[in-house]
């Protein structure tokens, strides 16, 4: 009960700094309909439902991609990391609560991504939609932990790109599979890739964040 | 309550101290001098359990019975003085919360400004208010860097009755200007 309280107080605590500050979902909004503009206009007439599908995946991967970059950026600018892992609570609470934000600001990214992905290209089926939240559940598990490593490094800008894009590539293969074909095989593809990276992701941020 | 034996810190091939003994119980004063970069900071984040020290034994308070003040307050610039110590106040498990809160921004003068963004606040204002968050859950080692050079006078002037009125409490200050807390203190390490 403490631990989902300390979640909670946490995941409060980043959605309150977004609210204040209002940095980073209006940028993920301005990226990602601006990438699926230049997608729309890139691709030519005629090309398959698949291929649109592909880049609407690029968008999302590309666009959590910025946001995790900013997730911690409140405690690495301020030095906060130390006050967070000095309290007497469990570390990966701090990872949870992140987690739980980034889906949320990803959520609320794709609310206005998957209406214009529709509006620019095809319509979406129930399975795409259902890929898409089982992707964001990986993305910003994965995202998190590597967001975190990047804290403790100095080419910080770099090193988050850099460890999470090869992790994300599951994620669209999985995505454009489950978009694409029939069955759910991809979506359990997509489930098994969040059960083992939220499980990994949760055990080793103790870890990653005693060397933030 | 911190006991150390040949503690050393090494990053790399340099080595930021070597073989330092340190015996502070309940109520000792460890008052650490140096000058800029001799290593004094290291040190503290090592007895804040923030760093690993390279080798030698080290024995402190648990996690969340330690309070740490560093060159910045570590605190949430775009939450207010409420929120910030109701975050920590959760986290730490402080109990009667909303009181000890309230106490603590009024005596460190920040009660009339308790709903404001802290980012529109002084550094003065903005130190008192890290001060505030490490002694909301009265740690039982107090482990101040530098703590007077961002705090204005008012400030300064609370820090002062705070470290004269210690009881059960250790503390560890590091400075480089040593007057203001010498006559506190009851051990002394010298960096060169």
């Amino acid at each position: 009960m403490r631990y989902l309280s300390d979640v909670a107080a946490l995941a409060r605590k980043d959605l309150l700094l977004e609210l204040r500050a209002k940095e980073t979902i209006p940028a993920m909004l301005l990226f990602v309909l601006s990438a699926l503009t230049i997608f729309h206009f890139a691709i030519p007439r005629g090309s398959s439902d698949v291929a649109a599908l592909g880049l609407l995946w690029v968008a999302i991967v590309f666009t959590s991609l910025l946001g995790l970059t900013r997730a911690f950026v409140p405690e690495r600018e301020q030095g906060l990391m130390d006050a967070l892992i000095m309290a007497p609570c469990d570390r990966s609470t701090i990872w949870l609560a992140k987690t739980l934000s980034v889906i949320a600001f990803l959520g609320v990214a794709e609310v206005v991504a998957l209406p214009a992905f529709t509006l620019f290209f095809s319509g979406l089926n129930l399975k795409t939609v259902a890929a898409v939240v089982l992707a964001d559940i990986g993305i910003a598990s994965v995202g998190t932990l590597t967001g975190a490593m990047a804290v403790a490094g100095n080419a910080r800008e770099l090193i988050q790109p850099l460890l999470f894009l090869p992790l994300s590539i599951p994620v669209i293969v999985g995505g454009i599979g489950a978009s694409a074909t029939a069955g759910p095989k991809f979506l359990l593809f997509l489930a098994l890739y969040d059960a083992v990276f939220v499980l990994l992701s949760w055990a080793a941020f103790d870890f990653v964040a005693a060397e933030a | 309550m911190v006991s150390a034996r040949n503690l050393s810190k090494r990053y790399d091939t340099r080595r930021i101290f070597d073989k330092v003994d340190i015996d502070l119980d309940e109520g000792g004063f460890l008052l650490v001098t140096g000058p800029n970069g001799a290593g004094k900071t290291t040190l503290l984040r090592v007895l804040a359990g923030l760093a690993a020290p390279t080798s030698g034994e080290l024995v402190l308070p648990v996690r969340g019975e330690i309070g740490y003040l560093g060159h910045e307050p570590l605190v949430y610039k775009q939450l207010t003085p409420r929120e910030n110590l109701t975050l920590f106040g959760r986290l730490y498990r402080v109990p009667d919360r909303e009181q000890r809160i309230k106490a603590l921004l009024e005596r460190f003068a920040l009660w009339d400004v308790r709903d404001k963004a802290v980012a529109t606040f002084s550094r003065g204002m903005q130190q008192r208010l890290g001060l505030g968050r490490v002694l909301l859950h009265e740690p039982k080692l107090l482990i101040l860097d530098e703590p007077f050079n961002a705090l204005d006078t008012a400030g300064a002037a609370l820090l002062d009755e705070e470290l004269a009125t210690r009881s059960r409490r250790a503390v560890v200050v590091a400075t480089h200007d040593p007057g203001r807390v010498e006559g506190l203190a009851t051990e002394r390490l010298a960096f060169t």
